[in-house]
């Protein structure tokens, strides 16, 4: 069932074929019309004279699951308490609703957060900590008593209710957490690394989990997260932020197909990098002479690059190995990129196998291909010459 | 020998300590205090009878056992002085303990909400008083707090009084003295309390719409209760028994348990009283202990 949603969600999330969506310029979503329902500009958040938060913006449309993504102290973290209002911006405006509410007391913002350590109250049980949010709203027992029971039943914590934290599992403790933070409505519920202290098969069922009810509630989602996969998993899009600056914002797939920098590329995912100088142009075809790889041939960026030394990026699952090189059609368009190495090392990881290719340059390259036989007699080995190919629409043209 | 008998056995001994040092320094004395209690006064080295000797044989340490009475006690019932003495212990550690607490609990908070680096120092300037001896500091007050003391003298010379008030010998001059002393009592296990907090937690009870004020009251203050416990026994068990603040500030009109004590030890050597009124005083005092004890085990035992 998990799987069945995961699928979904992308559909949904991802209409058209893939490179039409790689196409289409980014972080404008396929519905948004009108005023989004929170729009940061400009926001800048420094302490003691370094800058965590330096300059951004972005809009957030309503019902959408958003993640920000970024190394430790990349001010993922800042931007989130920012938004809770447990840090006030130096600069810039935070819109929620057309509200600024940067300035806004925490207790009075229609938003609410999950905490990392969750941050429980441990003197209070379960229903008790669920429904602290409700009495400071002013509700009548009899509601807050609804609102508790419709949000235990929610997160799957019937029975529990007279437990206090303590006596509660890391994930019975996450989901506590989620039903206390949801309990108001917020306009807007803010994640901070909410998984983090979950072990992995509890963090994939609780992602799904995360995702089914932001779905069901229609609710608008931001969650920091420095996990990826995480990210790629629960979120419409992503905003790379690093250095205090939103690096990139865009759903999974452009982020990791057509990432806009040389460090996102290599922050997203595995990539490998071939640096190079523009040979010639042709119509959507450039040439690029590399130091490690040869003379490379890739498609056409959509953004110009004027600079003539580039950076050509192409992901190790789109490398593709075999003995000898494909037969190419010189008449074809579709020209091959073939480079030719040795096998250096081998890591099998169950679902793909790594390769490490020490080409003929001196240079190494991954590739990783899918396990999709159970009985592989044609797997490489250790010291076994190979050839790597790949076409120029793998490729991604990068600055360097 | 198995490797588990060998990795407990120190363990053991080290557990054994703590037991032999209060049954050394803590049990045996108060037997002997006991044993005290229970004797009658004499004219005699020591004050008391009957005086067990070892040497006289069996027979006469049965006489001496026979001879123990509890006449003391009766006495401590009947003397409407020694139960005075008493409730006025209690009064003054009860209202010196609640001023405590009203004081120090905004300075622990204040401390534990300043910048890290700022901490140690805030917690040095708590503890420098420490550096000088306490009866020092008590003769210090006397000093400012006499007729031409430091504090007449400063009064008079911003014209807020026109002659010299009477501070020392009153009750405030004592409560004074007392809060002075045990403020780093009740400050020390509060802030440590209030330190170690999640500040995570005061943030999710604002996030969920508590005013700065309810955030305190709903969950600041509750989750510092066993600070506020940890300070309040702290001082208000040695308040209880307190000689030499009250006997230095205060008038002499009313004594505390501790000066009646000392009153029997020393002036009227009445030893076998003074020990019962001691007696009686240390089973006053288990009572909070036992409450506390209580409280944290109901509190273990739901954590469970």
């Amino acid at each position: 069932m998990m799987a069945e949603e995961l699928a979904r969600t992308h559909d949904e999330t991802e209409p058209g074929a893939p490179a039409a969506e790689l196409g289409k310029p980014e972080s404008s979503l396929p519905d948004a019309v009108g005023m989004p329902l929170l729009r940061i500009e400009g926001v800048v958040k420094a302490f003691g004279g370094v800058r965590a938060v330096d300059g951004v913006s972005l809009d957030i449309r309503a019902g959408e699951f958003l993640a920000l993504l970024g190394p430790s102290g990349c001010g993922k973290t800042t931007l989130l308490r920012m938004l809770a209002g447990f840090e006030t911006p130096d600069e810039g405006r935070m819109l929620l609703n057309g509200r600024d509410i940067a300035q806004v007391l925490p207790h009075e913002r229609p938003v609410n957060m999950m905490f990392q350590n969750y941050a429980l109250f441990p003197h209070l049980s379960v229903r008790d900590n669920i429904a602290f949010g409700l009495k400071r709203a002013g509700l009548s027992r009899a509601e807050i008593k609804d609102r508790v029971a419709e949000m235990v039943a929610l997160v799957k914590l019937k029975g529990l209710e007279k437990r206090r934290p303590d006596q509660l599992s890391g994930g019975q403790r996450q989901r506590v957490a989620l039903a206390r933070s949801l309990a108001r409505c917020p306009q807007l519920l803010l994640l901070d690394e909410p998984l983090a202290a979950l072990d992995k098969k509890l963090r994939e069922s609780t992602q799904a989990e995360l995702m089914e009810v932001q779905r069901r509630l229609g609710m608008t989602f931001i969650i920091v997260t420095h996990d990826q996969d995480e990210a790629m998993t629960v979120a419409d899009r992503i905003g790379v932020m690093n250095a205090g600056r939103l690096a990139q914002l865009a759903t999974p797939r452009q982020l990791y197909e057509a990432p806009r920098s040389r460090w996102i590329a290599e922050f997203v995912g595995d990539i490998n990098v071939f640096e190079g100088k523009i040979e010639a142009r042709e119509t959507s075809r450039l040439t690029v002479a590399t130091r490690d790889a040869g003379t490379l041939a890739v498609v056409e960026p959509r953004d110009a690059i004027g600079k003539a030394n580039v950076a050509v990026a192409i992901r190790p699952e789109k490398l593709k190995l075999s003995r000898q090189g494909p037969a190419v059609d010189v008449a074809s368009a579709h020209a091959v990129n073939r480079l030719e190495g040795v096998i250096s090392d081998v890591s099998y990881l169950g679902g793909t196998t790594s390769y490490k290719v020490k080409l003929d340059s001196g240079a190494v390259v991954r590739a990783s291909m899918s396990n999709t036989t159970r009985l592989d007699v044609d797997a490489y080995g250790l010291g076994q010459r190979v050839v790597v190919w790949f076409t120029p629409d793998d490729c991604v043209m990068l600055d360097q | 020998m198995s490797a588990r008998a060998i990795f407990t056995r120190p363990a053991r001994l080290a557990a054994i300590v703590p037991y032999l040092w209060m049954v050394l320094f803590f049990l045996v004395p108060f037997g002997f205090v006991m044993k005290i209690s229970l004797s009658q006064t004499a004219i005699a080295q020591p004050p008391y009878t009957p005086a067990f000797d070892l040497t006289a044989g069996l027979a006469a340490i049965g006489d001496a056992l026979a001879a123990l009475s509890l006449d003391n006690f009766r006495l401590l019932i009947s003397d409407d002085l020694y139960l005075l003495s008493y409730l006025r212990s209690l009064f003054v550690a009860v209202v010196s303990t609640g001023i405590l607490l009203l004081i120090g609990y905004p300075i622990a908070y204040g401390m534990a909400r300043l910048p890290r680096r700022w901490q140690g120092i805030a917690m040095m300037l708590v503890i420098v008083p420490f550096w000088t001896s306490f009866l020092i500091r008590i003769y210090a007050w006397i000093n400012i707090l006499q007729h031409d003391g430091l504090l007449n003298r400063v009064l008079l010379a911003l014209h807020l009084v026109s002659q010299p008030v009477v501070w020392l010998s009153t009750e405030s001059a004592m409560y004074l003295g007392i809060i002075y002393s045990y403020l780093p009592f009740m400050i020390l296990p509060l802030y440590a309390t209030l330190a170690k907090m999640d500040r995570a937690l005061e943030e999710a009870a604002a996030d969920l719409g508590a005013s700065p004020f309810k955030v305190f009251w709903l969950v600041t203050f509750p989750l510092s209760l066993p600070g506020v416990a940890a300070g309040v026994l702290l001082c208000f068990i040695p308040i209880v028994g307190e000689f030499v603040i009250p006997d230095l500030l205060a008038g002499s009109n009313a004594l505390m348990i501790g000066q009646t004590l000392w009153l029997e030890f020393f002036t009227n050597k009445d030893w076998p009283v003074a020990s019962a009124a001691a007696v009686f005083l240390l089973v006053l005092l288990l009572i909070p202990l036992l409450v506390y004890d209580r409280l944290q085990r109901r509190q273990f035992e739901e954590v469970k």
